[in-house]
């Protein structure tokens, strides 16, 4: 471990891990709220429809509705539900209620009442008149001369092109990618698809919406984004932020699928109107179809290269689909080639283009990857290609293109966060140590060099490399206060959200480090709009990194004023003395007191101050976290099925601050990516509707799907990371898809690119 | 209006004797009850989040009827342990890092009970076996068999209670 900490690169207790495991009520829906409105939502049957007429008049007068809102009853204010930071890159194409449904599942009506039955009772009794509209629903089609306009309302804002079905688009050229072609002695292309998947977090979306005894409104939510949740009911609701409180419990994963400010607005209007408490929580199939999903996407990639392996001009093209709404569609676009690109910074002819376009299907959002997993699935597979029309290893192919320490790539400075970016030279790189590690790990020499066979299954192994982001350069802030106790124990208070990922011990720990005290001194509280600073929320790799800096810097500031409290008992000057073991000690003397005994001098004795301290840090790069990913696969010639019989990851995220949790990211993400791989795929009949939106249908791994899976954290030490860390969430899913097709190929020879990779899909490839 | 209906049955060791509405999910009535470690994810049976013991054996509380305990004993989460006296497999998946968002943990702990109080020593593939029918979307199972495993271990050193 490059730093030999007390508390950070050790696998301390998860703050709250206990507490869970024993089943403690610390989600959305465990508070019981006596007298509370139950919410539900009346959902369009129609993929694209103009709403004629709605009568609620029957419904009303169901007993105990206590009230209805719909397009007819609320103000009508565009906004995005994408919960990014402001001034927000994705287009304002919502509307609480809209005049016009654009999927099944879109938002016609809610209803509050005074129980479940009564309100499914109302919703069933609100009369709805609707001109059917032609749907459109695949990108081919949105994009066709003469298809209908999804958004044609005037008063929708940032739309590229609203008239054609075009949310949002990209066009990076850099070099001369003609001559770049031109000049290659190789040229490969693949054409790779993800269609729609589900971020399936085991907690259903919900909020309960209150007032406290001021009559402020209360959001206890299931939300990755406090902050921004505050910021968009304010404005969707017409009430000022200082009347709202957000309040984020434990939260029962997120994936991105929380990022998404989607029940919140709806929740906070209905308690405004029936001035009562109100709970909404999404079932599962409305969880699959309307809520968010990853951005289908087809990505077409060119690569050319030199006889010896040197990649010399990269052509990537991205078609996704954002359904019904614009919600990231921009920045998944952007990241689809801002994340991938810079990984091979060899190539000085780059052409990254692409369209982001509404259909009449669930809407996109963020989900881990965020755009990255959909390129690299094709990039990898292209590298793979690449590899063997050159008789080169794969791995070898990787070693002679990746980026190293100390190098740039001009993509870091070209595409950003909806706009361009900033220069970065990357700092930290051990994937050619990643390489090393996890070809030893899976075997890569000896069972690439022959094939086995036992009956009809084939087995063969591939490999593929990644790279993400820690956090969005010059965008996310993060703030952290830190106050001490009289006993020398110390209250961390973070807007860093905490969604089970175990940010919360993470940040403890970067704070006890620094503080010369155990974790279990320090109770961190994440997150709260009227209790934590600011932080723009868990997303984009960002908690560990830029929450984390901004921990380090506070837990600085407490520790000077610590030591200048311990200067006036010990008569020495700060500088001579050090805080460690809950002491403060003096280097000349060895005389030491302890950190009570400055904490009751502080609070009652002396000069008196509370010794408190808030920090915030805005990150001015994004440092990759890296990954290698190899995998053995069988493959039943017979039947098409895939069984992975082994993965194998090696990842450098910096210092591990807690090698165990950043190791259960690892894991995490890479069975979420073997899923999309193997089975994750959301259907829809010809009219647009889901019909496979639910957990028996819609199939993630059980623990029996799952192979012998091994990971590897690979030392490297960030110098722009607190203690050296950079993030780990998202690397790890995408890997697997192109892995899993490269293994395939090398098992079958023949090259699996819509995902996911079914009996039938494998079957059809292998009959040609 | 159908008359409400009131059924006697054990909760976590102690007698309950509650009013049931018609038709109500046992999932329903343990969280009207407190019992909030029971937890909502799917109520279609496929996701094991609303697991709980019903005379030892794990079942979805989501597809069994509140009427059907009537007279039966019923284990939460609760019954096992809390924070100032956890359960041995309560500690291991901790100590496992098994836990990372929570929300399947109540019933991953309980299927894993249910399993080491009939093989006090199962094989990995075992421990996956049961608890296939329980989903995890964060952890992808590997510390969570870890955490099955390390408990058996404790269960056979006679660490357990």
């Amino acid at each position: 471990m490059a730093l030999e900490g007390k508390v950070v690169g050790r696998n301390v207790r998860k703050v709250d891990g206990l507490a869970l495991a024993c089943g403690r009520p610390k989600f959305t829906l465990d508070l019981d709220l006596p007298g509370a409105l139950v919410g539900k939502i009346l959902r369009s049957p129609y993929a694209h429809a103009r709403i004629l007429r709605i009568d609620t008049s029957r419904a009303e007068a169901v007993p105990g509705v206590a009230c209805i809102l719909h397009h007819g009853n609320v103000d009508r204010v565009p906004y995005t539900t994408a919960g990014q930071g402001w001034p927000e890159p994705s287009p304002y194409d919502n509307f609480l209620f809209d005049r016009k449904v654009r999927f099944v599942g879109d938002r016609v009506a809610a209803v509050a009442a005074e129980t479940e039955e009564a309100a499914r009772e109302a919703l069933r009794l609100i009369e709805v008149d609707y001109e059917v509209l032609p749907a459109v629903l695949s990108p081919e089609e949105a994009l066709a001369a003469g298809a209908p306009a999804i958004h044609d309302e005037d008063d929708a804002e940032g739309i590229y092109d609203a008239q054609h079905n075009i949310a949002a688009a990209v066009d990076i050229p850099v070099g001369d990618i003609e001559r770049g072609f031109a000049e290659s002695d190789v040229i490969v292309e693949a054409s790779c698809e993800i269609p729609y998947s589900q971020h399936v977090a085991l907690e259903p979306h919900c909020v309960i919406a209150y007032f406290d005894e001021d009559g402020r409104l209360v959001l206890r939510t299931s939300t990755q984004v406090p902050f921004h949740v505050r910021r968009i009911v304010a404005r969707v609701v017409g009430l000022p932020m200082e009347k709202i409180r957000v309040v984020k419990p434990r939260i029962g994963g997120g994936f991105g699928s929380k990022q998404e400010v989607i029940l919140e607005p709806v929740a906070a209007a209905l308690a405004l109107r029936a001035g009562r408490p109100v709970v909404m929580a999404l079932d599962r199939a409305e969880v699959f179809t309307a809520t968010r999903t990853r951005h289908p996407m087809r990505v077409r990639v060119k690569l050319g290269a030199k006889k010896d392996g040197t990649l010399h001009a990269i052509e990537m093209e991205a078609l996704s689909n954002t359904g019904a709404y614009g919600a990231h569609s921009l920045t998944v676009l952007s990241n689809t080639g801002s994340k991938t690109l810079p990984l091979y910074n060899k190539a000085p002819h780059l052409w990254f283009h692409g369209k982001a376009v509404y259909t009449n299907l669930p809407v996109a959002g963020a989900y881990r990857g965020y755009g990255a997993t959909q390129g690299y699935f094709a990039l990898e597979v292209a590298m793979d290609m690449l590899a063997e029309r050159l008789g080169m290893d794969p791995i070898e192919l990787r070693l002679v293109n990746h980026i190293r320490a100390g190098e740039t790539s001009p993509i870091f400075e070209k595409i950003g966060e909806g706009r361009e970016g900033k220069p970065q030279t990357v700092k930290s790189c051990a994937l050619e140590e990643c390489l090393r590690v996890g070809a030893e790990k899976i075997g890569w020499r000896e069972k690439r060099a022959r094939r086995r066979r036992e009956g009809s299954w084939a087995y063969g192994v591939g490999m593929s490399v990644s790279m993400q982001g820690s956090g969005i350069t010059g965008i996310d802030m993060a703030a952290a206060t830190i106050m001490m106790n009289e006993n020398g124990s110390f209250r961390l208070l973070v807007g860093a959200t905490d969604i089970g990922t175990g940010s919360d011990t993470v940040l403890a720990q970067i704070a006890a480090e620094v503080l010369g005290v155990p974790v279990e001194r320090i109770s961190v509280y994440s997150s709260d709009t009227d209790f934590t600073p600011f932080d723009t929320g868990a997303y984009a790799s960002s908690t560990t990194y830029v929450s984390g800096m901004a921990v380090l810097r506070a837990a600085r500031k407490v520790r000077e004023a610590i030591l200048e409290v311990a200067a006036g008992m010990l008569a020495e000057p700060p500088e001579d003395l050090e805080l460690a073991e809950e002491r403060v000690t003096s280097k000349k003397t060895g005389k030491s007191v302890t950190l009570s005994e400055v904490g009751h001098r502080a609070t009652y004795v002396v000069d008196q101050r509370h010794i408190i301290a808030s920090a915030s840090f805005v990150p001015e790069e994004s440092p990759p976290p890296f990954a290698a990913f190899f995998c053995e696969v069988a493959v039943d010639t017979e039947t098409g099925v895939v069984r992975v019989e082994r993965f194998v990851a090696a990842a450098d995220c910096g210092v591990a601050i807690h090698p165990k949790l950043a190791a259960g990211q690892l894991e995490g993400a890479i069975v979420q990516g073997i899923g999309h791989a193997l089975s994750e795929e959301l259907l829809f009949s010809e009219k647009g509707r889901c019909t496979n939106a639910n957990l028996f249908d819609y199939r993630i791994p059980s623990a029996l799907d799952v192979p012998a899976l091994e990971v590897v954290l690979v030392d490297s030490e960030e110098p722009s990371g607190p203690l050296g860390a950079k993030s780990i969430a998202e690397v790890g899913i995408n890997g697997p898809l192109p892995a899993i097709s490269n293994a395939i190929y090398h098992a079958v020879g023949v090259r699996l690119t819509r995902a996911p990779f079914t009996p039938a899909r494998v079957l059809a490839a292998l009959r040609g | 209006m159908q008359e409400a209906m009131k059924i006697y049955f054990e909760l976590n060791g102690e007698q309950r004797y509650v009013e049931i509405e018609p038709g109500e999910s046992l999932l329903s009535l343990l969280r009207r009850l407190g019992m909030k470690s029971v937890k909502s994810g799917c109520e279609t049976g496929d996701c094991g989040a609303c697991t709980v013991l019903l005379n030892g054996r794990a079942v979805r509380s989501c597809t069994t009827f509140a009427a059907q305990v009537r007279g039966k004993r019923v284990t939460t989460l609760e019954g096992l342990g809390d924070v100032d006296d956890p359960h041995p497999l309560q500690e291991a998946f901790v100590e496992a890092g098994a836990v990372q968002c929570g929300f399947c943990t109540p019933g991953m702990i309980l299927v894993a009970y249910e399993l080491l109080s009939k093989n006090g020593a199962p094989t990995p593939q075992e421990v996956r076996a049961a608890i296939s029918g329980n989903l995890c979307r964060c952890t992808g199972y590997v510390k969570i068999v870890d955490a099955v495993l390390l408990a058996a271990q404790w269960k056979r050193e006679g660490k357990w209670r």
